[in-house]
């Protein structure tokens, strides 16, 4: 949609701004210095801002701000992005364990590309991602940046539970199932970690603009990660429990 | 001293509700909330709570629920017959359940949720900033479920012990009418369907099927055409967002609604007409009219001002 205005109401809550028209980590460098501005600003009335591939949309409360003042701060921010400086790219490594019992679909997804498992496994763990946009379920990471050459379509027939954890291939993208849901992902492994506990301080382990890697690990080291994931998230609850 | 309700019924689907999850949107996290906030509001002004507080949504069949201590109530929303101790009690206003009564429900009158607010609020631990119920991630409210049998839920200490005759006037009280005609700002997608999909969303009717929950109601009726494709990139979406997929049959997103999504919108339904939406059952019509987004300001407004004026009266 070439057309696409570039402030748009949605709804008589929501506002609009688009940045471009494709998946492109320059749009999103300009969506990221969006946000951050919108963070500084503080502007009253503003709720909250969710980014997405090609646009930010602002949620804010109609009583608190007149609307012609709000989209005239708006487009003045949109104006001066460039003058913003970036943040500064957090990194997170994320442990996978590849294949066997946790990555069931690791030798089909081989297959379909005419490679080892073990060179999927290099491809998919030597490239770095970014989070474009967060949805789909709470903690869910949009990534761009998988290499087409293990590119595998979805299972025809989605499976009826995927494991928290479990890190797939649909298409062209990959991602990690912050929780336990139906899907029909390739599953070639998973991670101890969780990316998503609504008892943790931060409940979300990423965010939009994280730069991620997946680092190939041994059961072992699976195990004892996940032990040390238990423990933090069993004191959380202990604590929410005593607070009551 | 702790003060409680136990739940004797659970209902058919009865859970606790503030005004939504906010500030995590941006990490995919759910807002949930309310389905009809105005109700909401209006029972926690009755009993003199802060309208943040959270209230029961009880949907279609109610719970029964017996008093631990003396507490005043307020029921707002769907009348579905609310009685105490085997005598009906009125809606939108407020009533002092005596400690060993029971409030139990009957006949859907009117509306299909109702909203229970008690003096003190529900004194349930905030997850992320609320006390809604989110039941697909099991968060919120009470164990992140609805309410069943045996439950015992905690009420807090109200900030005034008295009450009496507190109501909403009936000229200011919600009508639920049928057909139902809810006032739409177009967009953000409405240049991606063709003139004729436009027209035809503007002038038909639609009825709302069974498939209709708290994530969204869904609409059968004349199908909307996209002018290329019903897909468009992942993008945020908003209460009330109108979602069209291939199939041309629209899609109205709710409180619990994904925060992003991969369909074309064609439209929004205003804020102050979604708890009218909320209060619709399976089977009635639907009908859209265009406004412009000042306009449905100017309605916001108004209802904010009711509001203020009735918190500041409850407190």
């Amino acid at each position: 949609m070439g057309d696409m205005p570039s402030i748009q109401p949605v709804g008589d809550t929501g506002v609009r701004i688009h940045f471009g028209d494709q998946i492109d980590p320059e749009i999103h460098k300009q969506i990221q210095s969006y946000c951050n501005a919108l963070q500084a600003r503080n502007l009253r009335g503003v709720i909250e801002w969710v980014p997405s591939y090609t646009a930010v949309t602002i949620y804010y409360h109609p009583y608190q701000i007149d609307y012609q003042s709000l989209i005239r701060e708006l487009a003045k921010m949109k104006k001066n992005i460039q003058s913003l400086s970036e943040r500064e790219v957090r990194k997170v490594v994320i442990p996978v364990v590849y294949g066997g019992e946790y990555g069931p679909d690791l030798v089909d997804v081989a297959e379909h590309n005419g490679l080892t498992p073990a060179e999927v496994i290099e491809i998919h763990s030597s490239a770095s991602y970014l989070v474009y946009m967060m949805g789909f379920v709470p903690g869910f990471p949009y990534l761009g940046g998988m290499s087409e050459s293990i590119a595998t379509p979805r299972l025809e027939q989605p499976r009826a539970t995927i494991p928290v954890g479990s890190v797939g291939i649909a298409g062209g993208q990959t991602g990690v199932y912050p929780l336990e849901t139906p899907g029909g992902w390739r599953l070639i492994g998973r991670t101890p970690l969780r990316l998503y506990d609504p008892h943790r301080e931060r409940p979300m382990l990423l965010m939009v603009g994280d730069q991620i890697t997946f680092e190939p690990v041994s059961m072992k080291e699976y195990s004892e990660r996940e032990a040390d994931e238990l423990k933090i998230h069993k004191k959380r609850e202990q604590s929410n429990e005593l607070s009551d | 001293m702790r003060r409680y309700l136990h739940v004797e019924k659970g209902g058919l689907l009865t859970t606790i509700q503030d005004q939504g999850r906010f500030g995590y949107q941006q990490f995919g996290m759910v807002v949930a909330g309310a389905m009809d906030a105005f109700s909401h509001q209006v029972a926690n002004c009755l009993v003199g709570n802060s309208r943040r507080e959270a209230t029961l949504e009880i949907t279609m069949m109610g719970p029964v629920l017996r008093f631990g201590e003396d507490i005043w109530i307020a029921l707002t929303g769907a009348d579905l017959s609310p009685q105490v101790a085997g005598k009906a009690i009125p809606m939108w206003k407020s009533y002092l359940v005596k400690a060993g009564e029971s409030l139990s429900f009957g006949k859907i009158r009117d509306g299909v949720r109702s909203y229970l607010a008690v003096a003190g609020g529900f004194a349930v631990e905030p997850v992320m900033g609320s006390r809604s119920t989110y039941l697909k991630a099991g968060i919120g409210g009470w164990k992140g479920r609805a309410l069943e049998k045996g439950d015992k839920l905690p009420v807090g200490l109200p900030s005034t012990t008295e009450c009496h005759s507190r109501w909403l006037a009936p000229d200011q009280r919600p009508h639920y009418p049928k057909p139902i005609s809810l006032r739409v700002v177009l967009g953000p997608q409405a240049s991606s369907f063709t003139e004729k999909a436009l027209h035809t969303f503007l002038s038909s009717s639609y009825e709302i099927t069974p498939r209709s929950d708290r994530m969204g109601y869904r609409l059968q009726g004349s199908p909307l055409h996209h002018r290329e494709t019903a897909d468009i990139l992942s993008d945020a979406t908003a209460p009330g967002s109108i979602q069209v997929p291939a199939d041309g049959q629209p899609i109205i997103l709710m409180a619990d609604r994904q925060t992003t999504g991969g369909y074309g919108k064609i439209a929004t339904v205003i804020s102050t007409d979604l708890p009218l939406l909320a209060q619709a059952a399976p089977g009635q019509q639907v009908t859209f009219q265009s406004i412009e987004v000042e306009e449905a300001h100017r309605l916001v407004i108004e209802q904010e001002h009711l509001l203020r004026r009735l918190e500041v009266a409850g407190r």
